[in-house]
């Protein structure tokens, strides 16, 4: 069982806080990914978790067993780097080989562990090759190897996939879902891309500045955005926020003010909310809809840029109070820059964040 | 396509063009400083030259490198002294360079690790090297000197020699004295060429070898040494360049002595002290020889091609 478990764990550079206080748990077999901005601490948690950096503060348990001062070898992890970090001058054989002593495992078992593993990862055919022959894919599953064959308790992914073209980056994300799915072992990934995060995760921890923003499944996330950071973080184009009062609050919702007019009732549970209020309305942008007549909501505004997917459109729309709102609809844009433009959205889909602390209101479900 | 490849010429008529304007004078002052002495010394080693009366000098073909006279051998290539002064500059080059680059490396690596107060250190280990030779000679051979000497102070003070050593003038110690010497004044040198070559090592592999729980020592001969591996052979063809041609150092410590001639002090004492510019030019040139063969082997075995690019 290898459990991870962090509990209040901090970490400071001097005097900068980079972690202050995480709490998590990761059960065995999960599949974990840390998302967000630069710099909010996601790489240094790993790290932390690797044992690279040195724990300020609090305990890390990995399999029930706390390994703070553990080397990251004795808590029987595996890393795989942005940059690949392959020895330049060893062939794929070799740095696959090289992390497997000879003390505790013979020749013939490092050569059928290394063999098995290039096996998985398609790699049988480049075993005598440099890293500098290799594409960048194979270079980044030639790592991928390198911690699969240390059969490792815990697998460390420091955003494997930043470094590929986007059409590699789906392939390798398809390939690292595999493999979870075939070894079962606990991973810990870290990422920028939202998209990974979504379509990877078990379980998703939103991290901002140092602090965990929200934990849970991704869909949770989508659905149920604890506060204005997790919601505009997750999903693309991010959540629009329209700065409203609240009308009137009642057992169906919170009926908001719209901008140039009209109201919008959110399926929200308005606890402790009275009439006055400052919020944030949320919509989606995959939730508006052109086909604004007999909608619950009516955003009125003007087309301020258009922007064509292919699949889909994006109508950069200008409101009265000059908030700019994103709707993405499918198939091809009926308008152009300049058109007015009515955009609809039902009510349980809105959200509502209190102005003051950014917090949600829990949505009627 | 035809307009493409005419403009595509012209631009590189223009840059070889540039390129030649540029080396030119770089290549007449080499021509005049390098080339002309080395031709001079080469065409001197042909002829009976002597130093007091240079304008009446014979060719006399290969008679200054070996010559058959009434049953006899003759010439530089039998000349004992000459063979003498060959093993010694081997001897010394080999011994000096293995141990700078030993002590080099070693204080090359406690310098790529991160302290306080690193860049000053760095700057202060280089003292010794940025000593002129001629000073730092004198000042190690009044160190070393057998009466007033330092060194023989220390060691019978606390009692590992009784009595005096002449360091540089014993024959069993005088070739480890100017090795000693050598090794403090360029050591510094080798640590900084190795230095530069730890600086551009990836970081990352490291951390997947700290990852992976392999032991340092392992790294270093299995990551480090490969990978430092022609930053370190420049070094060592730098070092042993340098180290075959010694003369001043040797000479400010002990002069003319047999036991630490080398093959330029050799040609020297031939070229002025006994004024044979003929036979001084033919070691001169056989000097020369030895570097240009040690040099290409040296660039043969290191698998190093001086044009080939950074990974």
């Amino acid at each position: 069982m290898a459990e991870v478990v962090l509990r209040n764990v901090a970490k400071q550079f001097g005097n900068v806080k980079v972690i202050k206080g995480v709490d998590l748990n990761i059960a065995d077999g999960e599949f974990a990914v840390f998302v967000g901005p630069s710099g909010c601490g996601k790489s240094t948690l790993l790290r932390l978790i690797a044992g690279l950096e040195d724990i300020t503060s609090g305990d890390l348990l990995i399999g029930g067993e706390r390994v703070n001062a553990k080397t990251p070898k004795e808590r029987g992890i595996s890393m795989v780097f942005q940059s690949y970090a392959l020895y330049p001058h060893m062939t794929v054989y070799e740095n696959m080989a090289f992390g497997l002593t000879l003390a505790k495992s013979g020749r013939q078992e490092i050569d059928k562990a290394v063999r098995g593993a290039a096996e998985i990862l398609e790699l049988t055919p480049l075993l005598d090759r440099l890293p500098k022959q290799l594409s960048g894919g194979q270079r980044q599953r030639v790592a991928i190897g390198r911690a699969i064959v240390r059969n490792p308790r815990v697998f460390l992914f420091d955003e494997p996939l930043s470094n590929l073209d986007a059409a590699l980056r789906v392939q390798m994300r398809i390939e690292i879902a595999k493999l979870h799915k075939e070894m079962g072992v606990t991973m810990i990934y870290v990422t920028h891309d939202q998209v990974e995060a979504m379509t990877l995760a078990d379980k998703i921890v939103v991290l901002n500045a140092g602090n965990v923003e929200q934990v849970g499944p991704p869909l949770e996330l989508y659905h149920h955005p604890r506060n204005i950071f997790v919601a505009g973080f997750i999903g693309s184009p991010k959540m629009n926020f329209i700065k409203t009062k609240i009308d009137a609050a009642g057992p169906d919702g919170l009926k908001v003010g719209l901008p140039g007019g009209g109201e919008a009732v959110a399926r929200v549970k308005g606890d402790g909310a009275s009439a006055g209020d400052s919020v944030i309305l949320g919509v989606r942008p995959e939730h508006l809809t052109t086909q604004s007549e007999g909608a619950d909501t009516v955003l009125k505004g003007k087309v301020d840029v258009l922007e064509q997917l292919g699949e889909a459109y994006l109508l950069h729309t200008r409101l009265a109070d000059g908030t700019l709102v994103t709707a993405k609809i499918p198939g091809d844009a009926a308008y152009n820059e300049g058109d007015d433009i009515s955009l609809g959205v039902p009510n349980e889909l809105c959200h509502i964040f209190r102005a003051s602390d950014e917090i949600a209101f829990g949505r009627i479900m | 396509m035809s307009v493409a490849a005419a403009s595509a010429s012209e631009l590189t008529r223009a840059r070889v063009r540039s390129a030649w304007i540029f080396l030119t004078p770089m290549m007449i002052v080499l021509a005049l400083v390098a080339g002309w002495p080395l031709i001079r010394t080469i065409y001197f080693a042909f002829t009976d030259a002597n130093l007091s009366a240079l304008d009446n000098t014979r060719f006399i073909g290969l008679a200054n490198f070996l010559e058959y006279y009434e049953g006899e051998w003759y010439g530089l290539l039998v000349d004992p002294d000459w063979w003498n002064a060959v093993w010694n500059t081997i001897w010394f080059t080999v011994v000096s360079v293995a141990l700078e680059t030993v002590f080099g490396m070693i204080v090359a690596l406690t310098l790529n690790t991160a302290f306080k107060g690193r860049g000053y250190l760095r700057a202060a280990i280089l003292i010794p090297w940025a000593i002129p030779t001629i000073v730092s000679a004198k000042m190690w051979g009044w160190m070393l000197h057998d009466q007033f000497g330092i060194l023989n102070e220390i060691l019978m003070g606390i009692g590992i020699i009784s009595q005096p050593i002449a360091w540089t003038a014993s024959p069993d110690t005088a070739m480890w004295a100017v090795i000693m010497v050598d090794v403090w004044k360029t050591t510094p040198f080798m640590a900084l060429l190795i230095l530069a070559g730890l600086q551009i090592l990836p970081t990352d592999c490291y951390e997947a070898a700290k990852v992976d729980g392999i032991h340092p020592v392992r790294v270093f001969f299995k990551v480090t040494l490969p990978l430092i591996r022609p930053a370190l052979v420049v070094a060592l063809i730098f070092r042993g360049l340098d180290a075959l041609r010694i003369f001043d150092l040797i000479y400010v410590l002990t002069s003319n002595s047999r036991e630490t001639m080398t093959m330029s002090v050799y040609a020297r004492q031939q070229l002025v002290d006994f004024q044979e510019v003929g036979y001084g030019s033919a070691a001169s040139t056989m000097l020369f020889m030895i570097i240009a063969v040690l040099v290409v082997l040296t660039l043969t075995v290191g698998k190093v091609r001086l044009g080939e690019d950074a990974k």
